[in-house]
């Protein structure tokens, strides 16, 4: 049974994306890719942290109250975390939030979980593409025309 | 004399001891009770009627083992510890006596949770009761019996005449704490100690060494239990998921070589291990009845009732001593 | 501490969905430790019930907010004014939480967000167990700081019964048995024999069976009897 209640795609849809990115790897390969003038997805708006470690569930789901479509959380590759554990951390926050989303009617694949390092420009152009794409397949999220303050 | 029970009488004459177990259905009919009492009858010398046995409700152990004593087979009446408290375990003994039962086997009980053994439903929401533990109850029947006092200190008019009976893991974890474990149950007042599946005899034998040198085999009966093997199957599987029960490995090749023999066909290979088993348990019997200390044996054929007739017999112990 | 969990979202919407003015209570001492119930955790469920009331088309307004113990008056008497002020107080904190919220909230009710579980320690981050039966009577002491009560699942004082399985409980084998742990504990201690003596039956009515418990300290307490649930409004 699907998580979300089923609606239509509209054809121009445009999905709002916010990407948690940790300072020394994520963070540094968006900026490498933007010196290598890569193209990806304008939707993806970029939120800087000192180490996805920092990861709060109400970052995550203040973002989805507020109509966002989707939201990833980019970090250091497993094993190569500046601060050891934090995205390993992160990891089981995220699994965790999914579960919550999901009981609450928001498809957990809206949020997703990337490692890279900051050497990889190419590869963060890689996973804006990839994860906006899964939300316009997805649609836009049940609470866009539903916003409210928090 | 304690209680004056077949079953004491038997022990006390110093001739071995057998006991068997009656199942209670799930039912309100006596018939299948009054069935099982006469396939028992006369092949041993009391049996152990269980009490919800695997925390499944099935006709009380008193009510079946009053209809079983009608019947002219001595009920050893269980009692666990998990369905009732000591007002209603006191007051369940006075009408038990009254009826005439004179011996009571006291268990912990299954947990309710772990209940059914996954094959009913049970009730694992139960709320359990563990007021008093085995120890405690074999105590509280001591008291009953001896001063006429019930576990409060209100007296009792004619106090009930109980042989008290109590179970014994002698392989449990942790095993070198087991004999202490049985000393603790024969200082509260055990007369008799039923044992739980033995099949390595020789371990069995240095747990008993252990007991005796604690002073314990001139104040109890022990009554080694003997499971009798089905298939190799069984065997396998009480070794490894039986808490206390361990197959040395040659008696599962013996039922295994058995099946072998029957070449694929599957009713022949079930009659051929059935066959070794029984076989297996009278080597069991003998070997149990030759340990210092072992007064007797408990066998138990699982809705295998009508086994004891043929294993009684094969071992030699038929009929039965009549004191 | 006690221990609790967090009720499941579906079972939370069921109770307070037909209220308009939600505040989830959080309580920042033992359900904060084992991460169910503290400031953080009712601003998440606050913003979890709020998705859910957007989803569901249902007008609502959830709030939260915590304090550091509800189960003692100083502490929530602050917040008092705030919580009269919406139609449902949802209280994820432990039972007593609840329980002395509902004394002082008037007319505005209290609903538990939490199932309280039990008294326990931390075996290590996010691992609770539960050591502790609040029997009224402890025995700790015969029992190498191991209690029986608890942590057996037949309660036995004279363990073990005959279904320990490598050292766990029959009923699970995650499970230690407790009187595995209670000997091996005496054996270090030096103290096996005393686990030789027969303890006899529990006097149970200190506990729970005897009814409903209260302390009362005299040194402390003042003359007049200020008990839970008094009509009494208290003076700050």
């Amino acid at each position: 049974m699907a998580v979300e209640k089923p609606h239509a795609v509209p054809e121009n849809f445009k999905p709002d994306v916010i990407a948690f990115a940790c300072h020394y790897c994520a963070f540094a390969a968006a900026d490498l890719a933007g010196i290598m003038r890569l193209t990806y997805p304008t939707g993806v708006k970029i939120i800087r942290m000192p180490c996805t470690g920092k990861l709060d569930h109400l970052y995550v789901l203040r973002a989805f109250e507020n109509g966002i479509d989707g939201v990833f959380v980019a970090g250091c590759l497993e094993g190569q975390c500046h601060f050891r554990e934090g995205n390993l951390n992160a990891a089981k926050r995220v699994k965790h939030i999914k579960t919550l989303l999901e009981q609450v009617g928001i498809d957990p694949e809206r949020l997703a979980m990337y490692n890279l390092s900051a050497a990889q420009g190419p590869r963060w152009a890689e996973i804006c593409t990839e994860f906006t794409e899964r939300i316009r397949k997805l649609g836009p999220s049940p609470l866009r025309n539903k916003r409210q303050k928090a | 004399m304690k209680s004056g029970s077949n079953l004491e009488r038997v022990i006390r004459s110093g001739k071995p001891a057998i006991t068997a177990e009656l199942g209670p259905p799930m039912s309100a009919s006596p018939d299948d009770v009054i069935r099982k009492a006469k396939m028992l009858k006369g092949f041993c010398d009391a049996a152990n009627i269980t009490d919800c046995q695997t925390a499944v409700v099935r006709m009380s152990s008193i009510a079946a083992a009053a209809i079983t004593h009608s019947q002219g087979l001595e009920p050893i009446m269980q009692m666990t510890c998990r369905d009732r408290n000591r007002i209603a375990m006191q007051a369940d003994l006075l009408g038990a006596a009254a009826l005439g039962i004179r011996n009571c086997l006291c268990i912990a009980g299954d947990h309710q949770k772990f209940g059914a053994a996954g094959k009913l439903k049970g009730h694992p929401g139960a709320k359990n009761v563990y007021d008093v533990d085995t120890i405690q109850l074999v105590g509280i029947l001591k008291k009953m019996r001896d001063e006429g006092l019930q576990q409060g200190g209100d007296t009792i008019d004619a106090p009930p005449k109980f042989f008290i009976g109590a179970s014994w893991t002698p392989f449990g974890d942790p095993m070198d704490f087991r004999p202490y474990n049985l000393k603790k149950k024969v200082d509260a007042g055990a007369d008799f100690i039923q044992t739980q599946g033995v099949y390595d005899m020789d371990l069995f034998k240095t747990q008993m060494e252990k007991a005796r040198n604690l002073g314990i085999l001139d104040r109890t009966a022990i009554l080694a239990g003997i499971i009798v093997p089905k298939s190799a199957a069984m065997l396998a599987y009480l070794d490894a998921s039986v808490p206390g029960v361990t197959v040395p490995r040659q008696l599962i090749d013996r039922m295994n070589k058995a099946k072998e023999t029957a070449s694929g066909d599957k009713q022949k290979a079930k009659q051929l291990q059935e066959e070794e088993g029984i076989r297996i348990t009278v080597e069991l019997i003998h070997q149990a009845l030759e340990i210092p200390g072992v007064k007797g044996v408990h066998i138990q054929a699982i809705e295998g009732e009508a086994l004891i007739e043929r294993i009684t017999k094969e071992a030699g112990l038929y009929p039965r001593p009549e004191i | 501490m006690i221990v609790g969990k967090q009720k499941p979202i579906s079972e939370i919407w069921d109770m307070i969905k037909d209220f308009k003015k939600i505040i989830v209570f959080g309580c920042n001492t033992c359900v904060a430790v084992c991460h169910a119930g503290g400031s953080k955790e009712a601003e998440i469920l606050a913003s979890l019930l709020r998705i859910k009331a957007l989803q569901e088309g249902v007008d609502m307004t959830v709030e939260s907010g915590a304090c550091e113990r509800q189960c003692e008056p100083e502490f929530i008497q602050q917040h008092l004014e705030a919580l009269k002020a919406h139609d449902l107080v949802l209280s994820i904190g432990c039972g007593a939480g609840v329980n002395l919220l509902s004394a002082y909230t008037g007319n505005t009710p209290v609903f538990p967000g939490l199932n309280t579980e039990f008294y326990g320690a931390v075996q290590q981050a996010g691992h609770f167990i539960e050591v502790c039966g609040g029997c009224g009577n402890c025995i700790l002491h015969l029992t190498g700081g191991i209690c029986p009560i608890v942590r057996c699942s037949k309660s036995l004082l004279n363990g073990p019964c005959g279904g320990t399985n490598n050292g766990k409980c029959e009923i699970n084998s995650e499970q230690d048995c407790a009187w595995c742990l209670i000997i091996e504990r005496m054996k270090q201690l030096d103290k096996l024999e005393q686990l030789f003596a027969i303890q006899p039956p529990k006097d149970w009515s200190r506990g729970t069976y005897g009814g409903p418990r209260e302390v009362i300290v005299e040194h402390i307490a003042a003359d007049e009897k200020n008990s839970v649930g008094s009509t009494k409004e208290r003076k700050s």
